[in-house]
């Protein structure tokens, strides 16, 4: 875990933190060709973000964090599919409310619970999404899918191109909304509470922090920002299938989110767009190796690097600095 | 009514069958983790394991109690290499790291099973004397599942026994109880856990072998069962035998039931009934509570 990021740390934009964004923005105009892959990255990052906000700051490991993804993801495509509501901005908003609604719902009852049970609870509440929206094939499609998803323009203005122009820009500006609001929370007297939690949770009861509410708080905030997420995977790609739930999809997250460095918020930038352009290069071509990859990378990040990418680079950072002083 | 009643016969046989297989996968994983408090997520691998070598065997000629022997004995011997060079390095790690690392050994699995076996299901050839079917009291049931039932009975006796009766046995109970104590008793708790995982992944793979005819072996296979593993341990209370048992006894018969009376609801009313479970009973049914 960082020590870098939180409450008593320097709030203030270091120069660093502009990267990503000149980085997002270079790509527009660099590689106009793959942008459809770069909006793909963008959705995954929003994705993570949330993960890293509840297991990165607040401690709370679930293998189910895909349910609200999934369910951000079914509410757009529903809407857009069955119901006739096109406006992306109200998908949008439904998304991350229902996404939030049913954190703040299953948050209630499993952060409850420790150990094993915890871990227990949120994988079922992912299996049982996943089982629903096989089962309701009237409304989701089921293994078949989701399609004839219908987006209308962007405030009536922006038209979702063929190129992805749109798609992208669309999913930069969101997830600069979710870094923001995030990076906003972890700075707050809130976010010293969870990080608190996560260090120390008998402490924290102990000086008469509410515990529970927060992490519920925390949990709902997060859902809500991963069913935001679905809602841009189903705009962009106009299909929702059944791989967007279950533990597969929750397991690959965590595996970026680790690659990355978790509880360092730009873990969750690392990860995904090294994640991601290695899987679409990669995966198609090689399927076994590919898996063999990425778990044979999980096992080498817990055992050697546990700050992951950008832990390494902060140790050769490090490194430099105590070899020129 | 003798239509009915003849299928609450058969799923009742057929839950039975199915629960004694999840038991025999998913009791070495509650000592496990009841012993060592370590979550290995990856324990669906050692019943795949299982379950591909005594296919391939049968495939190839084997008889099948010398496949099912291999079964137990080859997965054994592999999961004390595993626990010996990976699994002791994360003993008292964080759970978060124990989870991280299992889920890598998961995917490394997968791929390997791909890169071996191919993505299909692989198919069963069971021998003559254990096809076809078996008349009791009037009914028909299919012999292997008899076989099946009877075979884990005896297991599950042998292992009974050998963890109330015998003193390796009592060394087990009193390093989950209390290892720290057990240790200073002179109890050589490193080497009481190798044993005891080896045993635990042995049944696993035996129970992935002996199962390969209900669960279907695939790659996917660890991914997909991991669920109901860990709703057995999870709802049978972690480090016991007989919690384990009582679970895996009620998912196999109401998993079935489901199954057969209402297809369209799936795997829907095991997960409600687990998440309900939980809340009610948060260490199990038979877990100590802490």
């Amino acid at each position: 875990m960082s020590q870098h990021v939180g409450y008593s740390a320097d709030h203030r934009l270091r120069w660093t933190e502009y990267l990503p964004w000149i980085a997002g923005i270079a790509v527009f105009f660099v590689l106009p060709e793959y942008l459809s892959l770069g909006a793909r990255v963008l959705t995954y990052i929003l994705f993570a973000l949330s993960l890293d906000l509840i297991l990165g700051y607040a401690g709370i490991i679930t293998l189910g964090h895909a349910a609200f993804f999934g369910f951000g993801a079914y509410v757009t495509g529903i809407m857009a599919a069955k119901m006739g509501i096109t406006d992306p901005l109200i998908q949008l908003f439904a998304s991350g409310v229902a996404a939030g609604l049913l954190g703040l719902l299953t948050g209630a009852v499993i952060l409850r619970t420790h150990g094993l049970t915890q871990l227990m609870l949120t994988l079922a509440i992912a299996a049982l999404c996943l089982e629903i929206a096989n089962k309701a094939t009237d409304l989701t499609g089921g293994a078949d899918g989701l399609s004839g998803v219908v987006i209308a323009p962007i405030l009536g203005q922006f038209k979702f191109d063929l190129y992805g122009k749109t798609a992208y820009l669309w999913c930069l500006a969101l997830v600069f909304c979710g870094w923001w609001l995030i990076r906003r929370l972890i700075y707050s007297p809130f976010g010293a509470t969870l990080t608190g939690i996560r260090e120390n949770s008998m402490r924290m009861h102990a000086i008469g922090a509410p515990v529970y509410w927060r992490l519920v708080v925390v949990y709902t905030i997060s859902a809500a920002i991963a069913g935001v997420a679905g809602a841009l995977l189903t705009q962009t790609n106009q299909f929702v299938g059944l791989n967007v739930l279950g533990f597969e999809p929750s397991g690959e997250l965590l595996v970026m989110l680790i690659l990355g460095g978790v509880g360092r918020l730009y873990g969750a930038f690392v990860g995904p767009v090294v994640f991601l352009i290695a899987q679409d290069f990669l995966a198609k071509q090689f399927p076994e190796y590919w898996y063999f990859g990425i778990g044979l990378m999980l096992v080498i990040v817990v055992l050697f690097a546990r700050g992951g990418i950008l832990g390494i680079i902060d140790g050769l950072v490090a490194r430099f600095k105590a070899k020129k002083a | 009514m003798d239509a009915f009643l003849s299928s609450l016969v058969s799923v009742a046989f057929h839950g039975v069958a199915y629960g004694m297989i999840l038991y025999v996968i998913s009791v070495g994983l509650s000592v496990t983790m009841g012993l060592m408090g370590f979550t290995n997520l990856a324990h669906g691998v050692f019943a795949m394991a299982g379950g591909y070598i005594l296919v391939s065997s049968l495939a190839n000629a084997v008889p099948f109690p010398i496949a099912l022997a291999m079964s137990f004995l080859i997965v054994a011997a592999a999961s004390v290499v595993l626990e010996r060079l990976l699994y002791s390095r994360l003993y008292g790690a964080a759970e978060l790291e124990q989870v991280l690392f299992t889920i890598g050994l998961i995917f490394m699995s997968v791929a390997v099973a791909r890169l071996i076996f191919g993505t299909l299901q692989q198919p069963v050839i069971l021998p003559d004397y254990l096809k076809g079917q078996f008349s009791l009291l009037g009914r028909d049931f299919p012999a292997y599942r008899v076989f099946l039932i009877l075979f884990s009975s005896a297991m599950i006796a042998g292992l009974w026994f050998g963890v109330e009766r015998t003193i390796w046995g009592a060394m087990v109970r009193a390093a989950v109880d209390n290892r720290p104590m057990a240790q200073s008793v002179g109890i050589n708790t490193k080497r009481l856990f190798s044993i005891t995982f080896a045993v635990g992944s042995g049944l696993a793979g035996l129970g992935g072998a002996l199962g390969a005819e209900i669960v279907a072996i695939q790659p996917t296979y660890p991914f997909e069962q991991l669920v109901y593993f860990l709703i057995v341990v999870s709802v049978g209370g972690l480090g016991s035998l007989r919690g384990p048992f009582v679970a895996a006894l009620l998912i196999g018969i109401t998993d079935t039931a489901c199954k057969y009376w209402v297809p369209q609801f799936g795997a829907f009313f095991i997960y409600v009934a687990t998440i309900g479970l939980l809340l009610w009973r948060p260490a199990g049914l038979f877990g100590k509570r802490t």
